[in-house]
């Protein structure tokens, strides 16, 4: 472990701007697609139009003949089985034998333009045997119904886990009251506005080059020689800026395998740009995740088990899906103190597109079941929600039932604050009390944890998780290697700053190279939340023997100790003596007139952590980040419409390399879960056919539709993060959603077990509890007829 | 068949040859290579290509580049003048207000729009403005507080002028 040897910093801290701010903002930052080869074709996908069908002949000579298609190419040209996890690999890069979904990829063609490949496509000629599809968790169960992937033991099971850590039925007896509740939790999905992209170039000599809208470049480098059947080492990727990902740019998709053969098959250059609709069709989102959960607790609201069972509608392919199935359940032993856990989960394949990692990966879902059942328990006790959580929460250096290593936590800090920030003691009582106003407000809480990085690689093996390599050149430059992949979130940026602040450079005199294979050390990927925490520990090795070298020479130059030495502002100084100091630059050059050129490797492992049960592997972290959000709502009982005011989102991310962009990650967590709370869902008809593939039917919040979010920032300083930090990327998200949840019960009373609270669930809700407490049928119809006449009044007027 | 048509961008003009169907939004990224305008959604509703045409702020990926000849098109690389990047830019900048940065080329146009129109807008005036713009990263936070300094910046260069 590399401590930095700093406690003063000149740069960690500090808000400062990112190092690409400029390129974004006056439009010369380059995305794939921005990419343009002398002699470049255009690629298409032609996609299925069944959910579930038999491929019995494909015709391509028609697409064939059209002038200006140079290549066509169908699945059985690349047969080989692919998936982004090595114990799932269920997909190849066109289907071959049958397609599993609306929009599953079929056939592809290069063509001089994009009009001339899509007229291409239209002439492909397939013929399907159509089966029936599976399109439900319920259909998942059913013998009956045709597998969607032959090797499924029990009908369309994809993985089961089952896992128990001590005896919750003792637990159960033990405690004085236990509580089972049912919540659903709607699929939905990334909308990164960036459409996926790549562009492959196969040169004469056999190798090739791709450039691509990844989050993953080492994963997908390793997946395009397995499939394309070339070494590793004759593949270049190569990540331009990516207009985010948040999950959904994860893992390869068919436009990299087919650029990168129709390349191939014409000695050109081929790009492929997804659509927007074939965006929703790649997925990978968040799936729909049915969810019962048991809890048993004592008087004072201390937890004595937890039985949670999940079932997951994955869509038609493996993707994350077996990390997927474990994160379902995993993190329940967090952030609360759970004494027994027993979790069961079965992952489905249904007819649609594949579920994958979405922002908060698997354990948003729990944790809205979680946070809502935790307001009940507060409300039967009739304690205030954060006083139960208060009460519960983990403490520092502590080991759960399931063997995460807890170090540093700063959970009841962000319970604390939120709760003083946003007058939480007044309000929380207030809004509860029933009033004849139309419009009510109301107030709810909701905690979370998450991971820094996966404690394992996809790939299991000994190498590091991530690597840098700093090159110093004779003008004191300071250039950094890494394979980290900057989807938005600043990675390059956080590595600028630390090599800065380590070697006492300024930012501006650090260079990052962009993810390349051919030339920076591999970083795993941008996932699991691990980029700050692996490649900022990283950096700080490979800036740390950096600096052994300057100082070595500056301390001889100088005639004081190593250990007198500091640096700052370009330059190397005595501490004990400001008369006695040197450039950076002059230091540097002694260093590579002794040792030749300047260079030096950092890299991060994660240590050995978690426990030796079956699925040990899922959930270990070197380091957990705690959340809290306190979400004010206003509520329409007429309308059933929920305006969020605003969310108070306290984050322990450890240390704050740079305030600004943690910030940044916060507002932008808070936002996606306000999204996934009030109206988005990737939903289908009863054919399997997408309902809303598009930006304007699939819904996602503008400016008019987000809170107010204020962001707290917390630090724990964790022993182990580069400088103390930790993740900021993932985990504000999940409180945002049983925030809101709670928040509407605060105001009207009535429970959203499932998402999203749209109008007419609440409007239904509200009815259902108005006739069990004896009201009538009639007084609930009218109510919402004159919800319904308000909101075409509201239209028209907007209209 | 392809007409040849000029386009005044940017205060340049661009002859290119379209095809009648062009989007603005292809003709600048693909015909004029200036790829600063970005494609998100093609049907727009995202306003990630967002343009200014004779001084309004227009989705390029809905026009086609034929209507366009004879107006003074604007796109996010012509919004500073000079080598010197304009107020916005320096306020974005400042606030880390671009994440993955794909929808910034079309705030800046509308940004730019409104701080043209309406020197000192309100924060509600900045949100009504912005409605048109999505962005998936940053919860338009530091979008807003960067909008209030670019206004502030341009107020006080002004002031000095």
């Amino acid at each position: 472990m590399i401590k930095p040897k700093k406690e003063k910093f000149s740069i960690i801290g500090k808000p400062m701007p990112k190092i690409e701010g400029f390129e974004k903002a006056n439009g010369s930052a380059l995305y794939t697609d921005d990419l343009m080869l002398p002699n470049m074709l255009i690629g298409k996908i032609l996609r299925s139009p069944h959910p579930h069908a038999i491929i019995k002949k494909i015709d391509t000579s028609k697409a064939e003949a059209l002038a200006g298609v140079k290549a066509v190419m169908v699945g059985a040209e690349l047969p080989e089985l692919y998936g982004v996890l090595p114990a799932s690999q269920d997909e190849t890069a066109l289907a071959i034998d049958k397609v599993r979904y609306i929009g599953d990829s079929v056939a592809a063609v290069a063509a001089i333009d994009e009009a001339t490949a899509e007229k291409a496509c239209n002439l492909i000629e397939v013929e399907y045997e159509i089966l029936k599809p599976c399109l439900t968790i319920e259909d998942g169960f059913r013998e009956d119904l045709p597998k969607i992937h032959a090797f499924t033991k029990t009908a369309n099971v994809m993985k089961e886990v089952h896992q128990e850590f001590g005896d919750v039925e003792v637990g159960f007896k033990e405690a004085e009251f236990v509580m089972e509740n049912e919540y659903f939790f709607e699929g939905n999905t990334h909308v990164p506005l960036e459409p996926h992209c790549a562009l492959a170039q196969w040169g004469a000599d056999g190798r090739m080059t791709i450039w691509s809208s990844t989050q993953t470049p080492h994963y997908l480098h390793v997946a395009l020689s397995n499939v394309l059947k070339i070494p590793r080492s004759h593949i270049r990727v190569i990540k331009p800026h990516i207009g985010a990902g948040y999950g959904g740019k994860s893992e390869p998709f068919a436009l990299e395998f087919c650029s990168a053969l129709l390349s191939k098959k014409t000695g050109r250059p081929v790009k492929i740009l997804y659509t927007r609709e074939e965006v929703f069709y790649a997925h990978r989102g968040r799936q729909p995740m049915k969810m019962i959960l048991k809890t048993g607790h004592r008087k004072d609201g201390s937890i004595t088990a937890i039985h949670m069972q999940t079932f997951l509608d994955g869509g038609s392919f493996g993707s994350y899906g077996l990390v997927t199935t474990y994160y379902s359940g995993v993190f329940l032993t967090l952030p609360y103190k759970v004494p027994r856990y027993k979790f069961d989960a079965y992952r489905i394949y249904t007819n649609k597109p594949a579920g994958g990692p979405k922002r908060g990966h698997g354990a948003v879902q729990p944790r809205f079941a979680m946070e809502c059942q935790m307001d009940k328990v507060a409300e039967k006790l009739g304690v205030d929600p954060i006083e139960l959580r208060l009460r519960n929460t983990v403490e520092p250096n502590t080991m759960t039932i399931n063997s995460f290593r807890i170090t540093s936590c700063g959970i009841k800090e962000c319970l604390e604050r939120t709760r003083d920030k946003s007058n939480w003691n007044f309000k929380f009582k207030e809004f509860k009390s029933p009033n004849g106003k139309i419009m009510r407000k109301g107030i709810g809480v909701a905690a979370s944890t998450y991971i820094s990085g996966a404690g394992k690689s996809i790939i299991w093996n000994e190498m590091p998780h991530s690597g840098v390599q700093i090159k110093i050149d004779r003008g004191g430059g300071v250039a950094v290697f890494c394979g980290a992949s900057d989807i938005g979130q600043g990675s390059d940026s956080m590595l600028a700053y630390v090599a800065a602040e380590v070697l006492g450079v300024e930012v501006s005199d650090v260079h990052i190279c962009q993810t390349d294979t051919h030339l920076t050390p591999v970083d795993l990927g941008s996932y699991s939340s691990r980029v700050t925490f692996m490649a900022g520990n990283a950096c700080i090795q490979a800036a740390e023997r950096i600096k052994e070298m300057v100082f070595e020479m500056a301390s001889q130059k100088l005639g004081v100790p190593t250990s007198d030495l500091d640096c700052g502002k370009r330059l190397v100084f005595s501490k004990s003596d400001p008369n006695k100091f040197m450039n950076f630059v002059e230091a540097a050059n002694m260093a590579e007139s002794k040792y030749g050129t300047i260079g030096a490797i950092g890299s991060y492992k994660p240590p050995k952590i978690g426990g030796s049960y079956k699925g040990a592997g899922a959930g270990p972290s070197p380091s957990y980040t705690f959340s809290t959000h306190i979400a004010e709502i206003t509520l329409d009982i007429e309308t059933g419409v929920v305006t969020v005011d605003k969310i108070w989102s306290a984050h322990d991310c450890g240390r704050a390399l740079n305030p600004v962009i943690v910030e940044g990650q916060i507002e932008g967590s808070v936002y996606m879960g306000v999204g996934e709370a009030l109206f988005e869902e990737h939903i289908f008809y009863k054919n399997g056919a997408h309902r809303n593939p598009s930006i304007l039917e699939y819904k996602i919040p503008t400016i008019l539709d987000t809170p107010e979010i204020e962001s707290i920032i917390v630090e724990s300083i964790d022993p182990e993060g580069p400088f103390g930090a930790k993740e900021a990327g993932e985990g504000p998200l999940h409180a945002a959603i049983p925030a809101i949840a709670n928040a509407i019960y605060n105001a009207i009373g009535v429970r959203m077990d499932s998402t999203p609270f749209t109008p007419d669930k609440i409007l239904k809700a509200m009815e259902e509890k108005e006739l069990s407490s004896g009201g009538s049928e009639k007084s609930t119809k009218k109510n919402r007829d004159i919800g319904a006449k308000k909101l075409v009044k509201e239209l028209s007027v907007s209209n | 068949m392809k007409a040849l048509i000029g386009l005044d961008v940017n205060d340049d003009r661009y002859d290119i040859a379209v095809e009648g169907n062009r989007t603005l939004l292809e003709a600048l990224r693909y015909d004029c290579k200036l790829t600063g305008s970005k494609q998100g959604c093609d049907m727009g509703d995202c306003g990630a290509c967002t343009v200014m045409i004779d001084g309004v702020p227009v989705t390029s990926c809905i026009t086609l580049a034929m209507e366009c000849v004879g107006k003074k098109i604007l796109t996010v690389e012509g919004i500073a003048k000079t080598a010197r990047p304009h107020p916005l830019q320096v306020a974005w900048n400042n606030h880390g207000a671009s994440q993955c940065g794909y929808c910034t080329p079309g705030f800046m146009i509308v940004g730019k729009w409104l701080l043209d129109h309406n020197p000192k807008p309100t924060e509600d005036e900045i949100k009504q403005a912005l409605s048109g713009n999505i962005c998936r990263c940053t919860g338009y936070t530091k979008i807003i507080s960067a909008m209030k300094e670019a206004s502030e910046i341009m107020q006080k260069s002004k002031s000095l002028e």
